[in-house]
């Protein structure tokens, strides 16, 4: 029997349990598009408060949302969406507390390099020969989905139908979305404009503002966290004067106060 | 045997069995018919099992019709450069999925190394039912390989020598012998092979994309069931589990299977 004390102890400690001396542990959950972003604010925290050591993980927010739902308690302490919609089940099954808005993000058309020409802007949006897109789950996928909605207001029913039609996937967060056109599989897709990054084999084209809706990213503390207080303190920080800079640096816009 | 040991093998053994079906337990306990017709009624659930059955089916087609020559090429054969090879051909088994799909983009996707030779300009297989194909036929292939090259290893030569001596052309002799006589490995395998195929999924999630009807299969659709309805991802893991479990009635029911487990 005693090689079984070692293997517990592995099991336990692999099964997330947090050490209670040393720095608390903060787990957050954050939607793929602040990866970036987060990683840098990450660090920030920890500058700001050393007594705590940030811990995330990146994924559609629909994704984060099944895992909180199956999560053990303690297992996550606060949770960042890429929409309200997928907070507000959440906060309805009583898992997180009240969620703030702390960014916003503008989403955008990203077209692989060799497709420009036939796709200079928005409007030439239903020539192109394969899209790709979140799935409708996904925030950015119901995003996109709105936005040629709205478009076919002004530019004819035809505009979004066309544009659908040509869909060849459905991805599970907007990096994925991303990844296809990059990688040259899709000619376009809508991802947010943080995403992109210089390198990228990719042209940005800017959705009209007649189309255009924008994302809002709430975060809320996990209603089982094991450290409360300081999930607390970190989603009050998003919206402080540090955070907001590098999300600015980021590319992303502050919240809108107006509508929550 | 004493008590104290009889106890902690009973306990040891418990803990492996207990890890392996409570899972499959939890899948069939937790739903009932009424919900399983329910479910199965979703929207996203006959395209993809349609999809899945169709794939897999000419997945394992491809297998049997290309892998059935290279096992025996294979079995044939023992110079240093074919037992590489046939060390290669198993890498689809080791590999993380990601890297297939991704590996698979990189040579068959539209700016894949080799889109110049396959594709006229600009088409591409990536992102199309035929990319479901190709993914399972990657992974899968494998598996019947081995079991089949082992087959064809562990064959008895007179017995083709005799059927020479009668006349038999070599076509012939590997039809009508041969092929007989190692039924149930190759059977085995085939069977090992479509069940890899049925629950692909990390490759033709990369490679093929997820769009019900087109790519998206039994084992994405469940995926992309479970961030949106978790019944209806609970009633395709029955089917899969379901199906799953023929299989290995299916190759263990074989005489002398060789494949492995």
């Amino acid at each position: 029997m005693r090689p079984l004390a070692p293997l517990l102890v592995v099991l336990v400690a692999l099964s997330g349990c947090k050490r209670s001396a040393g720095p608390q542990e903060l787990i957050v959950f954050a939607a793929a598009s602040l990866q970036t972003a987060f990683a840098e604010l990450g660090l920030a925290f920890e500058r700001a408060h050393p007594d705590v050591t940030v811990r995330f993980a990146f994924a559609g927010s629909q994704a984060l949302r099944t895992q909180i739902e199956h999560a053990a308690d303690g297992a996550v302490d606060v949770f960042a969406s890429a929409d309200w919609r997928t907070i507000d089940a959440l906060e309805a099954s009583g898992r997180v507390e009240a969620p703030m808005t702390f960014a916003r993000n503008e989403p955008v058309v990203v077209v692989r390099r060799n497709a420009q020409p036939a796709l200079p802007d928005f409007d030439a949006l239903p020539r192109v020969e394969r899209l790709v897109l979140a799935a409708p789950e996904v925030p950015i996928g119901a995003y996109a989905r709105t936005i040629l909605q709205r478009a076919s207001r002004t530019r004819g029913e035809s505009f979004g139908a066309t544009v659908l039609a040509r869909l060849v996937s459905n991805e599970l967060d907007t990096r994925q979305v991303l990844a296809k056109v990059a990688l040259g599989e899709a000619d376009a897709g809508i991802v947010y404009r943080t995403d992109v990054r210089p390198t990228d084999a990719v042209a940005v084209l800017t959705i009209p503002a007649d189309a255009l809706v924008l994302a809002s990213y709430p975060a809320a503390v996990v209603t089982r966290s094991d450290t409360p207080a300081q999930a607390r303190a970190f989603v009050d920080w998003l919206r402080g004067a540090d955070a907001q800079a590098i999300l600015r640096r980021h590319g992303f816009l502050p919240p809108d106060e107006a509508a929550r | 045997m004493s008590l104290l040991t009889r106890l902690a093998l009973g306990l040891a053994a418990f803990a492996l069995v207990l890890l392996i079906l409570a899972p499959l337990v939890g899948i069939v306990a937790g739903t009932d018919v009424a919900s399983l017709m329910t479910a199965l009624q979703h929207p996203l659930v006959w395209p993809a099992l349609t999809l899945s059955l169709l794939t897999t089916a000419t997945s394992l087609a491809l297998i049997l019709l290309f892998g059935t020559p290279l096992a025996w090429l294979l079995s044939q054969r023992s110079g240093p450069g074919w037992r590489a090879l046939e060390a290669l051909m198993h890498m689809p088994v080791v590999l993380p999925p990601a890297v297939a799909g991704l590996g698979l983009l990189l040579a068959f996707g539209r700016d894949g190394w080799l889109s110049g030779v396959l594709y006229p300009r600009g088409a591409s297989l990536s992102l199309t039912t035929a990319a479901v194909v190709l993914a399972q036929t990657f992974v899968a292939a494998p598996f019947y390989l081995q079991a089949a090259t082992e087959a064809f290893r562990q064959l008895d030569p007179r017995l083709t020598l005799v059927a020479q001596t009668l006349g038999a052309s070599p076509a012939r002799r590997f039809f009508s012998v041969v092929l007989p006589v190692s039924r149930s490995a190759l059977v085995g395998g085939a069977a090992l092979s479509w069940a890899r195929a049925l629950g692909e999924f990390g490759a033709t999630l990369i490679f093929a994309g997820s769009l019900s009807g087109r790519t998206q299969t039994l084992a994405l659709a469940i995926y992309a069931a479970l961030e949106a309805d978790v019944r209806v991802a609970q009633a395709l893991s029955l089917v899969l589990v379901a199906v799953s479990l023929a299989v290995l009635v299916v190759v263990r029911l074989q005489p002398r299977a060789t494949a492995g487990p």
